[in-house]
């Protein structure tokens, strides 16, 4: 990706001037947040369609009912799979792809604090991926309790179950030190003027994102040791027959998953606060408040965790409150949405790739939120808990959420990152075959899943037939429709040279690097003035 | 002759729509905490509806309005701290206006005290065993026959053609219209979860805990659910039928019981 990065720009190479190493080295002993930044984002890609093809054997099993290709276990192999993949090996080494290589860019910084950990953060990845996608060659097979790994049932998992243990544990430590790096980052090696109110929000929600990492990534380690230890040395923390307590593992579990779903989202949100404003062709509406409704909900996601728990039998207080305090994230997340959209009001728009991709977030990422307020009501949520509504609704999130942002970012960035425009036909063609099928996969769900249909299961009564059909032609053609990215990707060099700039109506310190940006930028902090420029 | 051929398509198209199911939303169900349950979920789906066509309402006024195209201008404001506390303080009220009946809907469906009939449930990989704790009554009840046949991969069934595909059992829960039913539920191995649609409650069977729920069926009829927590490789394969039938049905189904099992009859 890039490969024409190495040219020799003067700017900020008075002294020193090197180039990469040359072949394998340059990757393996990386220390340059560029390269580790293109090494997670290639990487976060190949997952995609890894996971993707999970989810295109599920699709395939469930297009008409009857069991046709898998069996059943195999089946709970891939929905296990597809989610651990798609989480940790996606969309989360996505953002922090994007969070390598741009928030030093941002913010005037040299490289990232700590590079020599950047590279080990990096690397832990493709081990960890290799060792959860051996298991599918194991005795027993895959891990099939679902990726939320509840016991008793994943005690069962064949002899793929202390890898899955130790692949969670490597994934953790990666993020962990990932997040680590994103703190020291930001807190220190800001442009000297660069207060922290002044930082674009890109670099404001992973400080959050960061911070939520370091907090709940120890507390999934912890989770999966006691599975550990359960299964082979002997203790019964979630075990009954000793004493324990299976649903304790649901709440440990929890307090690092639900923070999780916006690790996955809080990033998102600033790659859109970047780039409405900047085909608006005017300021992001309340910079604060999004900054304070951002912290908002990485507060109160610390204490929401039971809502994926109102069928274990909790006492009814316990219930009140993690229904209202649920409800309540309701109140900063759409704070979030009016700003965009007063952002856009009264602005001067166009419709490039990047523009396209952030509206439809909104648009979708706020169906998402309507079916998650409706999933706060715990009566109603007794009804949906459990079924395909549940999938509707954490798909919207998560797909034309988080993945939308990141498509989205993606062709933002790519001009500054290879210094050539990417081809706009394509890329208008991949975000409207991707929007309408994402639609045709997903919105039917919601059906499915009020009128009686459970998740993860492999067959199901004739009855669900009709919008199954029509949900997996969906995911086929959105599975397709990504090839069109990767061909917006191998052809990402051949379009017109890129100004600084690049977009009209762009605004921030990564806009005033030469494009592509040099393997080195900011070696000395940006100058008051050049900053000053940026923030207006 | 394309004429009436076009005709019988669009006949064919109609009659296939009309016969296939096209259930769009969640059963109102046969309990009063069921329709309680459905008026609660639609009224949070209205207001998702009224505040979406507010939000999205105004972002495409702006979307067609102010774009470059058609020469606007881009202001300058970026602040507005009355709109933003308008925008805070009117969710927060709204929230309010949907929590206080979500909340007493609650209370009434945690409330499981003086039940006319208790029924333990303890679930297994992969059936529901049944135990009636006053008639001593108690069976197994797991996937019936006929979807057993056709489930397999490749089986050679056509499955539309097996009635209640997958929802049946060999033998279901019996239980009295109008009567305040208790389940006990528990699990013998891994954690499952009972749930009838139409009933509006669904509850984890989990080892070493007993769980409460009730319900009280104001109809008589069959009502379908299925095991909704993932347990295991036939997960999808132990469904719930209940039957509500009127309470002399019900003695004369309890006696006949008592009757086909020689313990339970020299008990008497």
């Amino acid at each position: 990706m890039t490969t024409t990065t190495a040219d020799t720009h003067a700017v900020d190479h008075e002294h020193d001037d090197h180039g990469p190493t040359k072949g394998i080295r340059r990757w393996l002993f990386s220390t340059n947040h560029k390269d580790i930044g293109t090494m997670y984002l290639i990487f976060s890609l190949l997952m995609f369609f890894v996971g993707g093809a999970m989810a295109m054997v599920i699709r395939s099993e469930l297009a008409v009912p009857g069991l046709q290709f898998v069996h059943p276990e195999f089946f709970n192999s891939m929905t296990t799979m597809h989610a651990l993949i798609m989480v940790f090996g996606a969309v989360m080494p996505a953002f922090v792809g994007l969070a390598n290589w741009m928030i030093p860019l941002m913010i005037g910084a040299p490289d990232m604090a700590l590079p020599r950990m950047n590279n080990w953060s990096f690397w832990i990845l493709p081990v960890a991926f290799g060792i959860l996608l051996s298991t599918l060659l194991m005795p027993g097979g895959a891990p099939a309790s679902g990726w939320t790994m509840y016991p008793p049932l994943v005690l069962q998992t064949g002899d793929a179950f202390p890898f899955l243990i130790f692949s969670v544990h490597l994934m953790g430590i990666s993020s962990i030190m990932g997040a680590i790096n994103v703190i020291v980052t930001i807190i220190n090696m800001r442009a000297p003027d660069m207060t922290l109110l002044k930082m674009p929000m890109f670099v404001w929600t992973w400080l959050i994102t960061a911070y939520l990492l370091i907090a709940v990534m120890p507390v999934l380690a912890g989770a999966v040791t006691m599975l550990l230890t359960d299964q082979f040395f002997g203790t019964s923390f979630f075990l009954a027959a000793g004493g324990g307590d299976p649903v304790m593992f649901q709440h440990i579990f929890w307090f690092f998953g639900h923070p999780e779903v916006y690790i996955m989202i809080l990033p998102a949100f600033g790659v859109v606060s970047e780039i409405i404003p900047t085909f608006s062709r005017k300021k992001l509406f309340g910079h604060d408040s999004m900054v304070y409704a951002a912290s908002c909900i990485a507060f109160l996601s610390f204490i929401v965790w039971a809502h994926h728990m109102f069928t274990v039998g909790m006492p009814l207080t316990g219930q009140l409150f993690f229904m209202f305090a649920t409800m309540l994230i309701a109140v900063p997340t759409g704070v979030k949405i009016f700003n965009w959209v007063a952002t856009m009001w009264r602005g001067a728009m166009t419709f490039e790739t990047p523009m396209l991709f952030s509206l439809a977030f909104v648009f979708l990422f706020t169906i998402g939120g309507f079916s998650g307020l409706m999933l706060a009501i715990q009566p109603a949520d007794v009804q949906y808990h459990d079924t395909y509504f549940v999938v509707a609704h954490f798909h919207y999130v998560l797909v034309p959420g988080s993945i939308f942002a990141i498509m989205a970012g993606a062709y933002y960035w790519l001009p500054k990152w290879t210094g050539h425009m990417y081809n706009e036909k394509l890329g208008k063609l991949h975000f409207w075959l991707s929007t309408i099928f994402v639609n045709v996969t997903f919105f039917p769900q919601h059906f499915l899943g009020l009128a009686g249909m459970p998740r993860r299961i492999p067959d199901y009564s004739v009855q669900f037939a009709d919008f199954n059909l029509i949900s997996s032609i969906g995911a086929f053609g959105f599975g397709l429709s990504q090839l069109v990215f990767v061909l917006v990707i191998l052809t990402a060099w051949k379009g017109a040279k890129a100004t600084d700039r690049v977009w009209e109506g762009s605004h921030g310190l990564e806009w005033t690097v030469p494009s592509p940006a040099p393997w080195h930028t900011f070696t000395t902090p940006p100058k008051n003035r050049i900053a000053d420029e940026a923030f207006e | 002759m394309i004429r009436k051929s076009f005709w019988s398509l669009l006949g064919l198209v109609f009659a296939s729509t009309a016969s296939a199911e096209w259930a769009l939303n969640m059963p109102k169900g046969v309990t009063d905490l069921s329709v309680e349950t459905y008026d609660l979920h639609m009224m949070v789906f209205w207001w998702c509806v009224a505040i979406g066509v507010v939000v999205f309402g105004v972002m495409i006024i702006s979307l067609f309005r102010h774009r470059k195209s058609q020469g606007a201008e881009p202001a300058t404001f970026s602040h507005s701290t009355t709109a933003e506390v308008i925008w805070t303080a009117i969710p927060v009220v709204i929230l309010l206006i949907m929590a206080v009946p979500a909340a007493e809907t609650m209370i009434k469906l945690e409330d499981s005290r003086d039940p006319d009939i208790s029924v333990v449930v303890t679930a297994y990989q992969w059936k529901w065993h049944y135990k009636y704790q006053d008639e001593g009554i108690e069976f197994y009840s797991s996937l019936a026959r006929p979807s057993v046949d056709a489930r397999r991969k490749q089986s050679g069934v056509d499955v539309m053609g097996v009635e209640n595909y997958l929802l049946d059992v060999d033998r279901p829960l019996v239980v009295p219209q109008g009567a305040k039913v208790r389940l006990l539920l528990t699990s013998n191995d891994v954690i499952h979860s009972w749930w009838v649609p139409e009933l509006a409650i669904k509850k984890d069977a989990i080892p070493g805990i007993v769980n409460e729920t009730w319900f009280k069926a104001n109809d008589v009829g069959t009502y379908r659910g299925q095991c909704t927590e993932l347990c295991g490789k036939d997960h999808g394969y132990m469904p719930i039928v209940v039957e509500v039938v009127e309470p002399e049905a019900y003695q004369a189904w309890v006696d006949t019981r008592k009757d086909s099992d020689p313990q339970l009859a020299s008990a008497q």
